[in-house]
């Protein structure tokens, strides 16, 4: 399927995916995140349920501390 | 833009700084130097002698709260200025209400937790409502990694997004400011549209 990750287009292998398995996919490695899907916040626990399907934009925020 | 038009733009709105540290304390005093006029500070710590590397505070101030420290240091930048404090560890439900009236935030927290809870509140209660991140900006050099960017809808992230603090990339006056000048000149420019 073809999503837009970050404003970038994005082939992934599969019909879809949850935002976890992307993130996993993706190897986002940082320990804190904000995760949207099409505009609307996908919160930590929603991200196992939360499917990605072809056609959709991902947006993927990693924090670090610091400030 | 003459700088007069600049300073008449900038004069009625009101900027929410969610943490008066190294990014909060920096980037409000080149707001309050340029013309913005109305201020919420938010943050529950007090001054160390630790922060003076890169915190916009002097050594008399140690031990005051930072709220009050950075308020009178605005003062005296401009004695017209509205400054609301809340000396307060900031929760979702803090920023739903001090910031309600602000046109813009600067997220200026030092934990990652706290920077993801305000970039969650203000996705779910303020779409419209611009928030620009500090994420980045430990150590030395790399001034060629900072970047400003709009993450996503009304979410922009200034720093260069990968170096996190730690005993080898402590926070230091130049890189610190660096990001907290990036912050407010990009707060200037959304204000200015």
């Amino acid at each position: 399927m073809n999503i837009i990750l970050n404003n970038r287009p994005e082939t992934i292998d599969g019909k879809s995916i949850t935002i976890s398995e992307l993130i996993i996919y993706k190897n986002y490695t940082f320990r804190l995140l904000v995760t949207k899907l099409n505009g609307k916040l996908v919160k930590r626990d929603e991200r196992d349920k939360v499917m990605v399907n072809d056609g959709d934009t991902v947006e993927v925020l990693h924090l670090i501390s610091g400030g | 833009m003459t700088w007069e038009e600049i300073k008449e733009k900038l004069k009625g709105k009101k900027i929410g700084i969610a943490g008066c540290g190294g990014l909060g304390s920096n980037a409000t005093v080149a707001l309050a130097r340029i013309g913005v006029k109305s201020f919420v500070l938010a943050d529950f710590d007090v001054i160390e002698a630790s922060n003076l590397n890169r915190q916009y505070f002097f050594k008399r101030q140690v031990g005051e709260k930072k709220v009050n420290a950075l308020k009178d240091i605005l003062l005296d930048i401009d004695d017209a200025l509205m400054i609301e404090t809340h000396d307060i560890r900031l929760k979702a439900t803090d920023i739903t209400s001090l910031f309600a009236a602000c046109d813009l935030i600067i997220e200026a927290f030092d934990k990652a937790e706290a920077k993801q809870m305000i970039v969650e509140t203000v996705i779910e209660n303020f779409p419209e409502k611009p928030l620009i991140l500090g994420i980045g900006l430990a150590g030395v050099g790399g001034f060629d990694k900072l970047r400003q960017e709009k993450w996503s809808d009304n979410i922009y992230v200034c720093g260069d997004s990968v170096t996190e603090c730690s005993d080898d990339f402590p926070p230091l006056a130049p890189r610190v400011c660096i990001v907290a000048n990036m912050q407010a000149n990009l707060a200037i420019e959304l204000l200015l549209r």
